[in-house]
């Protein structure tokens, strides 16, 4: 019979996995992500309404920004037709950031609450006020010219 | 049937989670009360189990070890296959969770020829490792959607499991290698006969069951979609006992949801038990210092003995009448 002070350590340790992220939050207040709509594009919109349902926007957005990037870059083609009939040109800095300018209050905040990490904003946005060298592609972040 | 039931009793538990929540909309069984449920059954089943493995007999030392036991100092010692200290047996129980020893000295048998002999067999250490360290990983990886801030070690975690930047949402290298793992196991149990002979309906369900909370979960993030940011708050939710409504969220998670609640609920029950049984195995657990400590069986109770010297005390006069000789030393000691 193995010592019971260690059973009990040991059920301890088991439970305590399970407990922790109970513990961790418990009495902690909600913090759901208050993305903001709060732009003058969108303000100045007649019909608050993105250029496909919310619903898609929130699950797939990333999947129609990567069709966007294969579609302009690979076959140089810009137009988009959403599902209302609508033609959009495909571009992140002009369609999707025209109106969503506020890239800390809306992109980021679901991005950091649900921890995912994107790449986008090393080229496109130029929002970075703080430091803005970071992401301004300058002269020195073109590795090579082609020849003409 | 023993390989086709257990699929589907797998697939018929998805189809109950998918039907309930797409067609009868009931979110807040399957969202809810269901993960509550589960969580306690496995906390109790856990619990159960340990505290019933606790209370069997483990009197003696068991030293089924590979390698050389302490003895001489001039023999050299096996420390980490035969301990005996505490820090020895702390290693090969690290060792042994971490990196599976024992699965990788798995042999096989096999006739070469007339000859009978012993090959070495690493593919089940391999398959296993495959798929524990994947499953750990994700595990891990899950706890972005428990904590609030996330902490940087998950952040990290994330971006070195889809460092390779294939797709968007990004490919995770563990998705890909637990499916890997998991069909190499199954196809292990299917292909090799010995294997398949000594499989039961309770080796397989566990596999299937586990690929298809792989698959619904992979399928989540790169087939159907789902707001994640709202799985979030369910999540958070819940975990502060304020739950918020899942009826935003799509038909997928309830299904990968109701699949990891039913593993919970069988876990305990199951050969899944491996995982916390690995520490209570005395083979693992118990330093092999038999020759050095008295290990006294702890519930010997005193047993009445006669002993010859108060035999003889008994019966010596009788037995020197009839000329039978008596033990000079009882006779002296005894006075």
């Amino acid at each position: 019979m193995t010592k019971k002070w260690t059973i009990g350590i040991f059920i301890v340790i088991v439970i305590g996995i399970f407990a922790v992220p109970f513990l961790v939050n418990a009495g902690q207040p909600e913090r759901d992500p208050e993305v903001s709509y709060d732009t003058p594009q969108i303000n100045a919109m007649e019909v608050k309404q993105c250029i496909e349902p919310t619903e898609y926007m929130k699950e797939s957005h990333m999947v129609l920004l990567d069709e966007w990037r294969n579609s302009v870059v690979r076959d140089g083609n810009y137009e988009y037709r959403s599902q209302s009939g609508q033609i959009y040109e495909m571009s992140l800095d002009e369609t999707c950031l025209g109106c969503h300018s506020n890239q800390a209050d809306f992109c980021d905040k679901c991005h950091e609450y649900s921890s995912v990490e994107l790449y986008c904003w090393q080229c496109h946005g130029n929002v970075d006020t703080e430091n803005p060298e970071a992401t301004i592609i300058t002269d020195d972040d073109v590795l090579f010219t082609e020849k003409a | 049937m023993k390989v086709v039931g257990p699929l589907i009793v797998v697939v018929l538990l998805a189809a109950l989670a998918w039907c309930c929540t797409e067609y009868l909309h009931w979110y807040a069984l399957f969202g809810i009360v269901i993960p509550y449920v589960a969580v306690v059954l496995l906390i109790v089943g856990l619990v159960v189990r340990i505290v019933r493995w606790a209370r069997s007999a483990v009197p003696f030392r068991i030293p089924t070890t590979c390698g050389q036991q302490k003895s001489l100092p001039w023999i050299k010692q096996a420390k980490l296959d035969n301990p005996s200290s505490k820090a020895g047996v702390f290693g090969r129980m690290v060792l042994e969770v971490l990196t599976f020893r024992s699965l990788f000295r798995n042999n096989k048998v096999e006739k070469r020829d007339s000859k009978l002999g012993y090959t070495s067999a690493k593919w089940l250490f391999l398959g296993a490792l495959l798929f524990h360290w994947s499953m750990l990983i994700i595990v891990i990886r899950h706890l972005r959607l428990a904590l609030e801030p996330v902490p940087d070690f998950l952040v990290v975690l994330e971006q070195a499991d889809g460092f390779l930047q294939v797709g968007l949402p990004l490919l995770y290298i563990s998705d890909v290698l637990i499916v890997v793992g998991l069909v190499f196991l199954l196809a292990r149990r299917l292909t090799i006969k010995k294997v398949r002979y000594i499989s039961l309906s309770v080796d397989f369900f566990p596999l299937f069951l586990l690929l298809g909370i792989a698959i619904s979960g992979i399928v989540m993030r790169y087939a159907f979609r789902v707001d994640i940011a709202g799985v979030k708050e369910v999540v958070l939710g819940l975990l502060t006992f304020h739950p918020v409504s899942p009826d935003q969220l799509s038909t997928i998670l309830f299904v990968h949801l109701f699949l990891v609640c039913v593993l919970m609920v069988y876990f305990p029950w199951s050969k899944l038990m491996h995982a916390p049984g690995i520490f209570m195995s005395p083979t693992r657990n118990l330093a092999n210092n038999s020759r050095e400590v008295r290990h006294v069986n702890p519930w010997n109770y005193p047993v009445k003995v006669h002993t010859y010297a108060e035999y003889q005390e008994e019966y010596g006069e009788k037995m020197k009448s009839v000329g039978l000789p008596l033990d000079p030393e009882v006779v002296s000691t005894n006075g």
